[in-house]
């Protein structure tokens, strides 16, 4: 099986998986106690917040971890918005955010408050000057703008929106879950979120930064955990190994991230040469270097995953037929480019380039069958 | 409660029923249709499919109305139309749900 479905997980980092087998012996004691053990996991948890908030550049009492990347989303958003109710209610979001940041922002307008959303141009970069304004305009409590686009690829302009985001007086929360460990961060946020599980390190871990000086107040029930920032204990081995994957990917990035960029640009270039009606989305050049999303005219986008399953390759999709609510991705819609016969291509650290060639070699027969079977040929 | 959405290339089938006074096209077409195709019930790609098989059934310069209700469609036909170097003429809303998406043959 070759896995090319690093954007949903990323396999565990052998680093992570090393840290996580021995804090799973040294650190499982409750880090909020005062007896040996319970010191032990707490200097643990200390050592490993530290560490992220280094490579993600912020302070360690700033960094809080949460038990998803979701979660993260969740609190960042409706935290900052309660944090912020007396200067506005309004929550300004690009179109192709997650869909975490948007049913948060969902949650908000149920609650009274008002969410405007900002489009974006066909190959999913949101209009930097419409941000701006809308941020501008009176009543903005927050802005929510992601580093780089979880199903196409496609970065943000985030210095922009955060030099607007700091001129109009608003905080910026940026969602780096598809970039962080790949690619540096921006800087200019107010609030950041991430998750371990998309750089390598374990499920259930989430990055919630808030920058000192920015209002915050948990919309949850009070929990003296995290900095009152997230209820609960903390999963203090699975927050060390996160430390570690972040670790050892940051040093990695550079050199892995140019040859995954190679393999994803010679898919860009063969896939529309070898399987005719084929549209590559995203943009080409200001991309994540290990992401690549096309749309195959005349297939069903859950026929097309069975198939490459059966040939050996995880994949996604962003067609309706492949998702829960039989809607087509709101990301894809916002880009007003083909639903349907959509396959998502992320390659995970250390894929081989045979994988990819073998990939290139079984599709167009694929795609072929599939259209034959609905009668196009 | 309200939400606006400022620019981008398209817009979702919920903003239109959500802000019909924002919506570009006007409620009626302003030219028949030569051809109707009903792909009511069908899911992407059948809709797409049936257009491709049927378009050239009228004179270039006619127009083709797809009656569609898989909200793919919404965003497909208009992304064939792009591809395939067609004009999509407008989206117009079906009074039972879905739309009449007229195409018109370039070539």
């Amino acid at each position: 099986m070759a896995y090319l479905d690093a954007a949903s997980t990323e396999p565990l980092h052998p680093a992570a998986r090393d840290a996580l087998l021995a804090a799973i012996d040294a650190g499982w004691a409750d880090p909020a106690r005062l007896y040996g053990t319970a010191r032990r996991a707490q200097m643990l948890l200390e050592r490993a917040r530290a560490e992220v908030a280094e490579l993600i550049g912020a302070r360690p009492d700033e960094v809080s971890f949460t038990s998803s990347g979701t979660q993260a989303v969740h609190l960042g958003v409706l935290g900052t918005l309660a944090g912020r109710r007396r200067a506005g209610t309004r929550l300004v979001a690009s179109a192709v955010e997650h869909s975490s940041v948007l049913h948060a922002g969902a949650l908000h307008e149920g609650g009274g408050g008002e969410m405007e959303i900002v489009g974006v141009s066909r190959t999913g970069r949101v209009d930097a000057d419409a941000f701006a304004e809308a941020v501008a305009r009176p009543g903005a409590a927050l802005a929510c703008l992601q580093t780089a686009n979880h199903e196409v690829g496609t970065l943000q302009p985030v210095e922009e929106a955060a030099r607007a985001c700091r001129e109009a007086g608003v905080p910026l929360l940026v969602d780096a879950a598809q970039s962080a460990g790949r690619l540096p961060l921006p800087e200019g946020w107010s609030v950041l979120t991430a998750s371990a599980h998309k750089w390598g390190g374990p499920a259930g871990v989430g990055v919630l930064a808030v920058r000192k000086g920015v209002r915050w107040r948990s919309p949850l029930p009070e929990d003296e955990r995290e900095r009152r920032r997230v209820p609960g204990f903390e999963n203090v081995p699975a927050i060390v190994a996160a430390a570690a994957a972040l670790r050892a990917r940051a040093e990695e990035a550079e050199a892995e991230g140019r040859r995954l960029s190679a393999l994803v640009d010679r898919i860009r270039a063969e896939v529309p040469r070898l399987v005719p009606d084929v549209e590559v989305v995203g943009d080409p050049v200001l991309r994540l270097p290990h992401l690549v999303t096309f749309s195959c005219l005349y297939v069903e986008g859950e026929a097309l995953l069975t198939e490459l399953d059966k040939a050996g390759f995880a994949v996604s999709s962003g067609s309706s037929c492949t998702a829960s609510t039989l809607r087509p991705s709101h990301v894809l819609e916002a880009m007003g480019v083909l639903t349907h016969g959509n396959v998502r291509v992320s390659l995970p650290r250390g894929v081989s380039e045979d994988d990819i060639d073998r990939f290139l070699a079984v599709l167009p027969d694929i795609v072929r069958r599939i259209r034959s079977s609905l009668g196009v040929h | 409660m309200w939400r606006r959405r400022t620019g981008g290339a398209r817009r979702s089938p919920e903003a239109v029923r959500a802000e019909p006074a924002e919506v570009a096209e006007p409620v009626q077409p302003a030219e028949p249709p030569a051809l109707t195709i009903d792909a009511l019930g069908r899911k992407c790609p059948i809709p797409i499919i049936m257009l491709a098989e049927r378009i050239n059934q009228v004179a270039t310069g006619g127009v083709v109305a797809v009656l569609a209700d898989d909200p793919a469609a919404f965003t497909d036909v208009p992304a064939w139309c792009r591809l395939k170097s067609h004009e999509h003429v407008g989206s117009y809303e079906l009074p039972h749900g879905g739309w009449s998406i007229h195409v018109r043959r370039n070539y």
